[in-house]
């Protein structure tokens, strides 16, 4: 790679030639403050204005996050007229903004709040119209609050990086233009997906999950059963909450949290997941030996099940009929659950906790409910754990290791932990598959080939007494789209495939903490590219620790076939366990 | 939503293959449509999506971005007066408040009978006629407010 010679506050640096002037700065120790740009100038609009900075041999003030270095450039960072130029542009950012800080969610990981302090922007130094205000909540995930937009398009990169279609877009020019799906309509009665990648991006708090904490205050009130469960992935990314290095495993930590939230029973999601793993094993072998529909393709990611009703209504023949894991659990607590506690299920109210925004909407999905009562009552994300952990005063690096409950349910296996990534589901799949057709236990249990942390197509072929499985592992949409399309085509080599919504899978859903470097002082300045391999590793430790590592072998789920279900796609688990789905419009007609 | 019907969904397939070979085809796309049909509803957006690959919000994006595009249906005839800075020295504003008036609709809005959209336009380069006004092509040099009503008038004896 090419050198060049630059000064930076009169200091002489050598950095990489072609690199912009904010990363060769980032490079050197200096941090320029951005809204718009997001890492290696994804996104670089430039449109922020507020990484000004004076070059030699450009004119005047340049925008950094754009800027290339050149041989002999002097940076200035600090001049008078950079830090004033930086300072004006936020302060025109914050006069057409809700400055309603205080009570903002988005207040302590807000870029903005973040850019204002360091730029010294003075309290309404600027004040006139303000852009027409939407604001759009009709989802139980995603809430849109264009007050607080700063147009700085990361979402809408974002979301077309991930799937290759953003459904957010620019709309109008000037004065009134704001960042919404087609026609500023409701992501409703839009094609999203609801993953949430969006809301990991905003610097600010246009794009935020829609709280559930609410909810579950009520249920305490109204004195239901609380029972809580929680998704693999999010004891990944908790501590983050909690200023932990990213990666840092927190399972102990988490339940002791949970219980002394007053949670009547913390629940794994990884017996669930495992019950998953017995339900999709045994209908994909049904679908192999039967000559059903193929490739079958998981089920567990809501933001892909979204996709595949908007987008690919004629294939979801191919979609497993299982219901994803804590929906599973949800309807096992509302039925076995209650009937072996002696509890009215209209008394018991099930929260999920998971890393993910589309699970908010998925729980309210006419299709699963079970004897008149939704499996799932409340889903908070990892984000707002962490603020309900907070809000109790609870010191969470201070709490002591626990266990989760393990009573009746809830034990695991590792197979189940690994859920989070992507790759997981059909890594814990195959070991099951490979015992059910052979009696025998899969030689090694890592599956090297579908194992990742990030998004884009693998595969591999797995020999079975002499029958060839082709498998295919895919995260993000847009990778999803490829082998969709094959499938489309008739052209699918595969068997069995499976989509995570979000590129990475759950341990990078859009539910987890944010990652921000700008508040994240002692991570590496790579961190944007390492955080979900830190996420995945945490999580493929959990597994290599547990004993038994594959799901047929979890002892409650025998027992809970044995004394319940039967057997796996019985009739009671095809009533509890399975589900269906249907095409969408993708742009509805408002209501 | 709305569904196109088959004559439409064929046209409008049809230009965008014209542009299949362009890097950068949509403005050129939506050009074509919008002088076809002389509008882009949502449900035309969707099949350009399908068509190119392009995101319905960043095509509805381009169309509410430039004024020539248009997501409502527009008049018969579209009376384009010139606001640029030539044609209201010489005292276009007065043209296009005398457009309002007889036809009863303030500039961006159509007829109730369909007849005519009033579009206030920014330089159309015919600075040397202004103030102008063009009428489906058709430019009108150098108009006086008292011109108005005949010009008003010759449309609408001609659409009956």
């Amino acid at each position: 790679m090419a050198k060049v010679n630059i000064k930076i506050e009169g200091q002489p640096y050598e950095v990489e030639a072609g690199q912009t002037i904010m990363e060769a700065c980032k490079a050197c120790g200096y941090e320029i403050p951005s809204l718009c740009t997001y890492n290696h100038g994804k996104c670089s609009l430039a449109s922020c204005r507020v990484c000004l900075v004076e070059a030699t041999g450009t004119k005047g003030l340049v925008a950094s996050c754009v800027y290339p270095v050149a041989e002999g450039m002097e940076i200035t960072i600090s001049s008078p007229k950079a830090v004033e130029a930086r300072r004006t542009s936020v302060e025109l950012l914050l006069s057409n903004h809700n400055r309603n800080c205080q009570e903002c969610d988005k207040n302590g990981k807000c870029e903005l709040l973040h850019v204002a302090q360091i730029t010294g922007a003075r309290e309404a130094r600027f004040n006139g119209a303000k852009t027409e205000v939407t604001v759009d909540q009709l989802t139980p995930s995603i809430k849109r609050d264009t007050s607080k937009c700063v147009l700085c398009g990361r979402c809408i990169a974002r979301c077309e990086e991930a799937h290759g279609l953003s459904v957010l877009g620019f709309i109008n020019r000037g004065f009134h233009t704001v960042v919404g799906p087609a026609e500023n309509r409701s992501f409703k009665d839009s094609p999203c997906l609801l993953c949430g990648q969006c809301t990991t991006v905003c610097p600010t708090g246009a794009l935020m999950e829609v709280s559930e904490i609410d909810k579950v205050d009520e249920a305490f009130k109204a004195g239901k059963h609380v029972i809580i469960q929680v998704a693999p992935a999010v004891r990944a990314s908790l501590g983050e909450e909690f200023d932990l290095p990213i990666g840092t495993p927190v399972t102990g930590k988490m339940i002791a949290a949970l219980r002394r939230l007053g949670f009547e029973r913390c629940y794994d999601v990884n017996f669930g997941a495992d019950l998953t793993i017995m339900e999709e094993g045994t209908e994909l072998l049904g679908r192999i030996t039967n000559g059903g529909v193929l490739p079958m393709i998981t089920s567990c990611s809501p933001g892909w099940i979204n996709y595949a009703e908007y987008y690919y209504g004629d294939l979801l023949d191919h979609v497993s009929s299982c219901k994803s894991p804590h929906e599973m659990q949800g309807a096992i607590i509302k039925s076995y659950w209650a009937k072996e506690k002696g509890i009215d299920p209209k008394d018991i109210f099930v929260v999920s906790v998971m890393p993910c925004t589309a699970k908010k909407f998925e729980k309210e999905r006419p299709q699963l409910v079970t004897n008149g009562y939704p499996d799932v009552d409340a889903v908070l994300t990892t984000r707002e754990l962490g603020k309900l952990i907070k809000r109790a005063g609870i010191q969470f690096n201070k709490l002591p290791e626990e266990e989760w409950d393990q009573d009746i349910m809830g034990d695991y296996t590792g197979a189940a932990v690994i859920f989070g990534v992507t790759g997981g589901v059909m890594e814990a799949a195959l070991r099951t598959v490979y015992y059910k057709l052979t009696g025998k236990e899969y030689g090694k249990i890592v599956f090297e080939e579908v194992r990742g942390h990030d998004a884009g197509i693998r595969e591999a072929s797995l020999d079975i007494n002499g029958t060839t499985v082709n498998i295919a592992v895919a995260s993000g949409m847009r990778s999803a789209k490829i082998l969709l399309d094959e499938i489309r085509e008739g052209k699918s080599k595969y068997h069995f495939i499976e989509f995570m919504c979000c590129p990475g899978g759950c341990i990078n859903g859009g539910g987890q903490s944010y990652v921000k470097p700008c508040f994240l002082p002692n991570e590496a300045d790579d961190i944007l590219d390492t955080y979900k391999e830190k996420r995945a590793k945490a999580l493929y430790t959990e597994d290599e620790r547990q004993v038994v590592r594959q799901s047929h072998n979890n002892p409650q789920i025998i027992e809970l076939y044995e004394k319940f279900l039967g057997e796996p796609n019985s009739h009671l688990a095809h009533e509890l366990l399975h589900t269906t789905y249907a095409a969408r419009e993708r742009f509805n007609d408002p209501e | 939503m709305a569904h196109l019907n088959e004559a439409a969904v064929k046209q409008i397939e049809e230009i965008c293959d014209r542009y299949k070979n362009e890097n950068t085809p949509l403005v050129m796309i939506l050009s074509d449509i919008q002088k076809e049909y002389g509008y882009i509803p949502l449900e035309v957006q969707e099949l350009v999506s399908e068509k190119t690959g392009i995101s319905v919000a960043e095509i509805y994006g381009v169309v509410t971005f430039y004024s020539f595009f248009s997501l409502k249906p527009k008049g018969k005839y579209v009376i384009g007066c010139c606001l640029g800075t030539a044609c209201y020295v010489k005292g276009a504003q007065q043209v296009i408040d005398k457009f309002s008036e007889i036809l009863g609709i303030k500039a961006g809005e159509t007829t109730d009978d369909g007849l005519f959209t009033i579009d206030a336009l920014r330089c159309i380069g015919a600075c040397s006629v202004a103030p102008a006004v063009t009428i489906n092509g058709t430019v009108y040099s150098k108009v006086k407010v008292d011109e108005v009503k005949g010009i008003v008038e010759k449309y609408q004896k001609g659409a009956n």
